[in-house]
């Protein structure tokens, strides 16, 4: 596969691990994107860069984050009589107050799993009579292709189809951790694909207004390594915003996609799980466009639990390790997820936790991948 | 069309084919028992009574819901055939016997029943088994997604024949038969939901030719299909029973092209993907390259490889090790594996 | 949240639709996230849509930096053999 697999030099790799050995430089940097957290686990590689080097999973994954109340909001919807909710697949298990989706669908809700809203757009068009949800999970990478559907969909003046949006913006989030007292990151490995919509000029404000060093990366083991070395130097020469994925990422980034995003969708107040509610961090449909706003339906809502106790929030800005958090193992396991750490099948809690299952007292000879 | 039948292939399945009555009849002699052949089956005895050779039985069932009915490289009926089969293979065993219970949805064209029958036919014959009992029931419209196959399958092995899925040893070879993750993408395909184009067919495929190669050529100790969960699957599950962990290679385990793709696409693991004409064996490792070559020399094995080995250490531990040395935990799935954006 | 990956652009259909490319694998994509797209070029696709094309020219010197890396890595191994 062109363009991807040029990008797949092990040699390479090597040669980055061992520039990064020697520059014999201590760090620890959060990459706040899910799908970062998901290549550096599938390559194994915090055990290569451990103990120099400690890599933390910030609150990147959009799916996880989404608060228990919008899962919530989601089955309601999917459960009204004449509704078909379609979502990205990642959604369907991420559990809510009392369900998730997959259950409610299991009961009887209409739930279908799309690869693209395009795909919602069209079942809308096959089924006059069902009024056709679209599941709007997803930072600026995803809220585009959100927008220019719903553009499409009045366009085509299709009336039954509908979007209810969690959709979360990166940079106020970064402000956000980053402004926290005990923030004690070295760097930011930023999101690839966010930013090539948003310009790596986005995250200006980390080195100007907080010394924090960041490097806009690729997702392959070789742009992730780079940026681990590029910011190890910059603890030396000082914070600074380097772009490691040029071949995709310009500084102002895809204005096409901004404007068609910016047209549908406006930044409002979001709750992040686990976390707290961020400032600005989270796109609503502007007025205009209510009448596809599933988010304005009246629907029944179960009773907030309320997960207090969970420590997710803690350990997404890197304060604590999983074992510190007491639910970790018991009452929130792979299977029954309380927070996004746990949630995400890559995230921090998951990670430790398939890895802690599969420890034993004879793996110690197997060199790299010990957890 | 035969002159004076019952039936016409314009017509569909309707409750009274399942009524026990003429209609079922008809369907029976006019469409099953030409298909299906053979004289247990035309008997119509309530039970079939078989000759068993010596040797240890094997049993087994399996149920089959694929949707679509058809897609490339096979359908619902050769399906059927090629899993209890596989099933048998799995254990050892010489696949004898099947039956072939059908649950057919109301509507269903007897086109489309023909077609699979057509197919049942084909790969019973090409695993050298036979249809012997059968059973038919029909259900309302909206049941049964067209139609719902049902099997069990009975087979003999022969004395001195142990192959067990415990039976793996650590220092064995895992040997794969050839690309894996081409039987759920084709079908991921021809369901249509994603506007794929491409070439790909399902890998469907009796595997027990190939089982008695590689049984003559060396110690073949544990065997598995890895069908739904993928090679994932497979793996988790061997380690586990034969109480070892395994380490592999996954630069060598074989995925096609278009299955890579289709996988980046949507976010899968072409390892989770189901597969039906695949087997999972650990060799004993002197034995290894005779197995192999084996494996190759047939048509169901030309792309087999080493992808591993079996080691002491945490029982069901599996890891994989990628291009640069260093390696990921395979984790057991949990179920569907769908496509994602994260 | 981040995966889109690289293809070539085969075809161009009605406006705002292109068919891409990879593996041996293709599929329609909309062009309504951006412009000036030309059969042959690189988009990388996320959720259905072309989100960006690729830059050729970058993407290069990333290739020629990575095989200059994997070069020095194999001189270091004759290194140490010597």
């Amino acid at each position: 596969m062109r363009y991807v697999d040029e990008f797949r030099v092990p040699a390479a790799a090597r040669e980055l691990l061992r520039e990064i050995d020697s520059l014999d430089e201590r760090g620890t940097f959060m990459e706040v994107c899910g799908t970062h957290t998901m290549a550096i686990s599938r390559a194994g590689l915090r055990p290569l860069l451990e103990p120099r080097i400690d890599l933390i999973s910030g609150p990147g994954c959009p799916v996880c984050v989404t608060a228990d109340t919008d899962i919530d909001r989601a089955i309601a919807v999917a459960k009204e009589p004449d509704v078909i909710l379609t979502t990205f697949g990642d959604m369907m298990k991420v559990p809510g107050t009392e369900d998730s989706l997959a259950s409610a669908s299991a009961r009887g809700a209409r739930v279908r799993v799309v690869y693209s809203p395009l795909e919602s757009l069209a079942i809308a068009g096959e089924e006059p009579g069902a009024r056709v949800v679209f599941l709007g999970v997803g930072f600026e990478t995803t809220a585009p292709a959100v927008a220019a559907t719903m553009l499409e969909a009045r366009r085509q003046a299709i009336g039954n189809f509908h979007v209810l949006s969690f959709h979360k913006l990166v940079p106020p989030a970064l402000r956000a951790l980053v402004a926290l007292e005990d923030f004690e990151v070295d760097g930011f490995i930023l999101p690839g694909h966010v930013s090539v919509i948003i310009g790596s000029d986005a995250y200006a404000f980390l080195p100007d207004e907080f010394s924090m060093p960041c490097v806009v990366t690729g997702f392959e083991v070789t742009d992730i390594l780079q940026a681990i070395l590029r910011l190890l130097k910059m603890r030396r020469s000082g914070a600074a915003l380097e772009v490691e994925y040029s071949r995709a990422v310009k500084p102002a980034g895809n204005p096409k996609a901004l404007e068609v995003m910016r047209r549908v969708f406006e930044p409002c107040d979001a709750q992040w799980r686990g976390l707290f509610t961020i400032p600005g961090s989270g796109l609503a449909i502007r007025p205009e466009f209510a009448a596809m706003d599933a988010g304005t339906w009246e629907v029944e809502l179960p009773e907030p639990s309320g997960s207090a106790g969970c420590r997710c929030g803690e350990i997404l800005c890197g304060r604590i390790k999983p074992m510190d958090c007491p639910f970790f193992g018991g009452r929130c396991t792979p299977d029954a997820p309380v927070g996004p750490c746990m949630v995400s099948s890559e995230g921090t809690c998951a990670s430790y936790y398939l890895y802690s299952e599969s420890e034993g007292p004879d793996d110690r000879g197997e060199g790299a991948d010990l957890g | 069309m035969i002159e004076g039948r019952a039936l016409t292939l314009a017509e569909v399945v309707t409750m009274a084919h399942g009524g026990g009555g003429t209609r079922m009849q008809d369907l029976l002699r006019e469409m099953i028992f030409p298909a299906l052949g053979g004289q247990t089956l035309e008997a119509a005895e309530d039970a079939a009574l078989l000759e068993v050779p010596p040797g240890k039985l094997a049993f087994t069932t399996d149920s089959f819901v694929v949707k679509p009915l058809f897609f490339s490289g096979g359908d619902i009926g050769k399906l059927a055939v090629c899993g209890t089969v596989n099933d048998l293979a799995m254990v050892g065993a010489r696949p004898l016997y099947l039956t072939l219970g059908l649950i057919l949805e109301e509507g269903l064209p007897l086109d489309d029943l023909e077609r699979v029958l057509a197919s049942v036919a084909a790969a019973a014959e090409d695993a050298s088994v036979r249809v012997v009992a059968g059973d038919i029931k029909v259900v309302e419209k909206g049941k049964a997604d067209g139609l719902y196959v049902n099997t069990a399958g009975v087979g003999v092995v022969d004395p001195g024949t142990q192959v067990s899925i415990t039976g793996a040893l650590p220092g064995d070879s895992l040997i794969i038969n050839g690309y894996v993750g081409d039987h759920g993408i084709a079908v991921l395909k021809d369901r249509g939901d994603f506007s794929f184009e491409f070439q790909l067919d399902s890998d469907c495929a009796p595997l027990a030719g190939l089982v008695s190669e590689m049984l003559i050529a060396g110690r073949v100790r544990a065997l598995r299909d890895p069908t739904r969960g993928g090679l994932a699957a497979a793996l988790k599950e061997m380690a586990s029973s034969s109480h070892v962990s395994f380490v592999l290679d996954e630069p060598a385990i074989p995925v096609r092209e278009e299955v890579r793709a289709v996988c980046e696409v949507l976010g899968l693991d072409p390892l989770y993907v189901a597969n039906e004409g695949k087997l999972l064996a650990a060799v004993a490792p002197e034995d290894a390259p005779a197995v192999l070559e084996a494996m190759r020399s047939h048509p169901l094995g030309k792309d087999a490889s080493v992808i591993g080995a079996a080691a002491a250490g945490k029982v069901g531990r599996v890891s994989l090790t990628g291009e640069m040395g260093s390696s990921r935990l395979l984790r057991m799935p949990s179920g569907e594996q769908l496509p994602r954006i994260c | 949240m981040c995966l889109a990956i690289p293809a070539k652009v085969i075809e161009l259909e009605e406006p705002g639709l292109a068919v891409i490319e990879i593996g041996g694998v293709r599929k329609p994509v909309s062009l309504m996230l951006v412009d000036g797209v030309a059969v042959g070029d690189y988009v990388l696709v996320h959720a259905g849509f072309a989100i960006e094309k690729v830059d050729e020219d970058e993407a290069n010197k990333t290739m020629d930096l990575l095989q200059e890396l994997a070069r020095l890595e194999q001189e270091a191994g004759f290194d140490e053999i010597r």
